[in-house]
């Protein structure tokens, strides 16, 4: 990991690498703003529904689990001659139901929208893992950090096919880290009024 | 008596879907210019700007503000005068859909079968349509791409006469509440008050049509939007939920009568990629 303008504990910008080190997980903390470059890939509902289907069955899954970051993401489709279309995040709660399991079996990093759920949270902390938010909505700024684009498994469903991603300073927030914090009950509390 | 050709819908549907996916509304820039300044969170604030610069980005490049391209929404206000020829309208529309989603290299979001399989159709149709019929002899043709983040969050409540006004607003800032950073805020808040329950799901949804800084022209209904907004922005979701003070750019009510012991109200988010266009043949 290149720590670049690091401000403080917990609220500094981090240049960091995926698949992300073991080591580099303890140094996320809620907060943390990061600039990812590496390679990542996506799954959204469908992928993650088979994904889970080939670990119930023992089957190999289409990439190794292990370590890795998967982007909740399923973009626009190209025009000729861009790496990819509009790639900005959906909304990771619909995914919560599969996440435990894949944390279980070695996903270190995940990156949606919005918050997850109490048994995420739990083995983000367990397994020592991650839970990036990036901005929703950003689809034709986000795809500017995807330098290659690759579908390497589920074709047939198109804009939910599993990617591989090439991506350099694609910028995220720690949004649940291993020791509890949460950013959208952080932020809430200290901009909630009564 | 006016003809429109069939053609002619399909070709502005076709373009009125591009549009409105690369090109975010005046209205709508405009408020999330005035919001960034205001934001109390200095990461508010920096998400603000980032919605800013996407649209700059997606408008110049004729890129989609998002990749959620959405469910096509289509509304139709056909004036009694005319007469559509050459060809079925419903079809028209969907072609015009058709078209403009492959055109526009946007994404294909509708599956077929949603209780099993889930296949989708490839060419981000069928369209939903609403057509309603109004004076006159022109063909107004609004395009809604509405993303399925927002519109999840959405919910339809048939409330008692007795829940009241405050039943009304405990409802919108508990739905926005539950949302969360869900439904990707800053967001327009649009409400049906009224009718039956699906008519005032569809009053919420016509509500986003709204010009964002436009109140209600009834003062006692546009008062319930300025106090909704305020509540709603006391929650402290803030942009993408990340925690601020804009948790909402607007609430737009619209209100019909409704029966003696109904108070049906259906709250239609819209996130901040709030997206229409519209065409009048």
């Amino acid at each position: 990991m290149r720590s670049t303008k690091t401000k403080g504990k917990g609220m500094g910008l981090i240049n960091i690498t995926s698949p992300i080190d073991a080591e580099v997980i303890e140094k996320l903390t809620v907060g943390t703003r990061v600039l990812i470059s590496g390679v990542i890939y996506t799954a959204r509902d469908a992928a993650h529904k088979r994904l889970v289907q080939a670990l119930d069955r023992g089957e190999e899954l289409p990439f190794d689990l292990k370590g890795q970051t998967l982007y909740y993401m399923g973009p626009s489709p190209a025009r000729p001659g861009q790496v990819i279309g509009s790639a900005g995040p959906t909304t990771s709660s619909r995914m919560d139901i599969y996440t435990p399991r894949l944390i279980a079996a070695g996903l270190r990093a995940m990156m949606g929208k919005g918050s997850r759920s109490p048994e995420v949270k739990e083995a983000i902390k367990r397994y020592k893992a991650v839970y990036f938010a990036t901005i929703g909505g950003v689809g034709a700024l986000l795809a500017k950090s995807i330098k290659q684009a690759e579908v390497i498994a589920y074709e047939d469903l198109g804009a939910e096919a599993i990617l591989r991603l090439n991506v350099e300073d694609f910028p995220a927030i720690v949004a649940n880290d291993i020791y509890g914090g949460d950013l959208f009950e952080q932020g809430k509390a200290r901009y909630g009024r009564k | 008596m006016r003809n429109i050709e069939v053609s002619a819908i399909t070709q502005a549907v076709a373009q009125l879907c591009q549009q409105a996916n690369f090109v975010l509304g005046e209205d709508v820039l405009s408020a999330l210019n005035q919001a960034q300044p205001t934001e109390k969170s200095p990461l508010g604030r920096e998400v603000l700007s980032q919605l800013i610069e996407n649209a700059r980005i997606a408008k110049e490049e004729r890129r989609p503000l998002c990749q959620d391209c959405g469910t096509a929404v289509v509304f139709l206000e056909i004036g009694q005068e005319v007469h559509i020829i050459g060809g079925d309208l419903y079809a028209a529309i969907e072609e015009g859909v058709r078209q403009g989603y492959t055109q526009g290299y946007l994404r294909k979001s509708i599956v077929n079968k949603p209780l099993s399989v889930r296949i989708n159709t490839k060419d981000n149709t069928p369209p939903v349509i609403h057509c309603e019929i109004v004076p006159g002899d022109r063909l107004k043709i609004t395009v809604m791409p509405k993303g399925a983040g927002a519109e999840n969050m959405s919910r339809l409540a048939m409330l008692k006469p007795s829940d009241g006004r405050q039943g009304v607003i405990d409802l919108v800032v508990r739905t926005v509440d539950e949302a969360g950073g869900n439904p990707c805020p800053p967001l327009i808040i649009g409400l049906g008050i009224g009718a039956t329950g699906e008519t005032a799901m569809l009053l919420a949804k016509k509500a986003l049509l709204r010009k964002v800084a436009e109140p209600n022209p009834d003062p006692e209904i546009a008062e319930l939007e300025r106090e909704i907004l305020a509540q709603v922005n006391a929650l402290g979701i803030g942009p993408l939920g990340f925690g601020g003070t804009t948790t909402a750019l607007v609430v737009h009510a619209e209100v019909m009568p409704t029966h003696i012991a109904s108070l049906p109200v259906a709250v239609n988010l819209q996130c901040h990629s709030a997206r229409h266009k519209e065409a009048v043949l």
